[in-house]
């Protein structure tokens, strides 16, 4: 492996290099959140979304594995960032169906875990 | 891997890898970590990872006081070729009702006899330490700047890496299944990939403390209840402090990196193993701290995640061992705060296998505490 390869940026997020990313590895992560934990590879804004494969890619071909047997890490919400005004400024409107938001207690507070529409 | 060791600690949480660490220190030549999943991937990666001083329970304030002196020096310590991040710009505790402030009075006092720093603040006092803050509805602060936070993943890390120098062995992706006793010594464990004989066993299994104290037939008096959290991206600096109410519910801190951390307890939520994500708190946690910070509503939410509290039923961690069972410790039921306590913890764990003298007096945290009516009052818990 070249020097220049290993300055090649791959998570852009957070600024994390291959060469970050290669020492990782040969320091014993396997798994994709190993690496992010070290790394901060996949924890920007994006969540991974351009580095996680380069990543696993990266972990299989050291552990001469196929990429589909490296152990994801799991996709966590919001799916885009989302800035805290908006989310405070949210009314949670209970859904109709049966079963949630029926109750007369129902209130922006439900946490019977079933999905509330945003506004 | 190895078929015997001189002792096998089960967790490669934060509390594992600092007892396992300790005791290669001290000299334990051939001592096992056993991690079902991977390094921190239990409740030590999912954590808020604050480190405080301002308890209200004099053995909380010990514990912590003596482990933020060994977090100061961890870095050197370990040897760590990475940050662990430990900052000490303070816990500027916020009081919103005269209950919360006429208890933080109460805290102080205790913590000026054990030597802590903590001062009270007016609200207008407190703005000067956090000019972000919104003073309004505040009755009033404590603020201790010895207080402060460290990365979880990094901390655990630099432990398990300096016991691997040390010529322990890291054991991921395996599981115990059982511990075999015979005439009330511990001798063997159970593993996913092999049994390992063992004089030593060491419970530092976190949220799963409970099912592998069954193990040897212990019931442990814990729970575990989901926390939510969630993390922004990273922005110009708007607090230094941990900032944090009990009444209110919430902590939140800016990592060095910039990104900042919060999470709220829910006094609604059920005992159990469920680490989802909810809407419901997302627009919680918003609406609290925009009102506390109100710079905050620019700043974009980037994840949320949730881990879990092993909770303990005076809310302060259960410590050694268990009388009748020869070779078996526990570092269990920390209740929220064991990222803090974790370096004394290891520490005196350690000591205490060994037989050496102990660093701290931990005689009324143990298991039998329960039994005897001997329980601990924690008021400061979030
Ligand atoms: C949202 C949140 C915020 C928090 N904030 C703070 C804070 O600010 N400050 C603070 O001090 N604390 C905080 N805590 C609490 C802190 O995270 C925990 O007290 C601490 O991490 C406990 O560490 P541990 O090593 O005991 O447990 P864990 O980190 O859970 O480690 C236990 C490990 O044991 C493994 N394991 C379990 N069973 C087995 C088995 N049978 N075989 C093999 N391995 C097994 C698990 O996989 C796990 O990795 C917070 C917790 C949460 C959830």
């Amino acid at each position: 492996m070249s020097h220049a390869e290993d300055s090649i940026i791959v998570c852009r997020c957070e600024d994390v290099t291959l060469g970050e990313i290669r020492k990782a590895i040969r320091e014993g992560a396997v798994t994709l959140d190993e690496v992010k934990r070290i790394t901060r590879a996949g924890m920007g804004p994006c969540q991974g979304r351009t580095c996680r494969l380069l990543v696993a890619g990266e972990i299989a071909r050291f552990c001469g594995k196929h990429v589909s047997g490296i152990l994801q890490s799991k996709y966590r919400p919001p799916v885009k960032p989302v800035k805290m005004g908006d989310l405070a400024a949210l009314e949670l409107t209970p859904l109709s169906e049966p079963g949630h938001g029926q109750q007369s207690g129902a209130s922006p507070e439900c946490t019977c875990g079933k999905a509330v529409n945003g506004r | 891997m190895k078929t015997r060791a001189d002792a096998v600690v089960i967790g490669g949480g934060v509390v594992g890898a600092a007892i396992a660490y300790n005791l290669a220190k001290l000299g334990l030549k051939d001592t096992v970590v056993c991690e079902k999943h991977t390094f921190a991937s239990g409740s030590t990666g999912r954590c808020g990872a604050g480190v405080r001083e301002q308890w209200g329970a004099e053995g909380n304030i010990r514990m912590c006081k003596a482990a933020i002196d060994i977090f100061e020096t961890l870095q050197e310590e370990l040897e760590y070729d990475y940050d662990i991040e430990f900052v000490q710009k303070g816990y500027l505790m916020l009081a919103y009702t005269e209950k919360e402030w006429e208890q933080f009075k109460a805290n102080l006092k205790v913590q000026h006899r054990l030597g802590v720093n903590a001062v009270a603040l007016t609200p207008e006092e407190a703005r000067e330490i956090v000019p972000s803050l919104n003073i309004e509805g505040l009755y009033g602060a404590t603020y201790n700047p010895r207080d402060g936070h460290a990365n979880p993943f990094h901390t655990t890390r630099a432990y398990l890496k300096a016991f691997e120098r040390l010529g322990g062995e890291v054991y991921c992706f395996t599981e115990v299944t059982g511990i075999e006793q015979s005439n009330g010594k511990i001798q063997k464990v159970r593993t996913t990939r092999g049994d390992i004989s063992t004089p030593v066993v060491v419970n530092a299994a976190g949220p799963w403390a409970a099912p592998v104290a069954a193990m040897v037939g212990i019931d442990l008096p814990v729970y575990t209840e989901r926390h939510q959290i969630l993390v922004t991206e990273p922005v110009g600096r708007l607090f230094d402090p941990m900032l944090m109410s009990f009444s209110r519910g919430f902590y939140s801190q800016q990592t060095p990196h910039g990104s900042i951390i919060m999470g709220i307890g829910d006094p609604d939520e059920p005992k159990g193993y469920d680490i989802g994500h909810s809407w419901q708190f997302l627009k919680r946690m918003c609406d609290i701290m925009c009102s506390v910070v109100p710079a905050l509503m620019g700043v974009r939410v980037v994840r949320q995640w949730s881990g879990l509290y092993t909770i303990s039923p005076d809310a302060h961690p259960i410590l050694g061992t268990v009388s009748g069972i020869d070779g078996y410790y526990q570092a269990v039921g920390f209740s929220g705060h064991g990222f803090m306590l974790a370096p004394i913890v290891g520490k005196v764990i350690a000591e205490m296998i060994l037989d050496r003298p102990l660093s701290i007096d931990i005689s009324g945290l143990d298991l039998g505490r329960f039994e005897r009516g001997d329980l601990r009052v924690e008021p400061s818990v979030v």
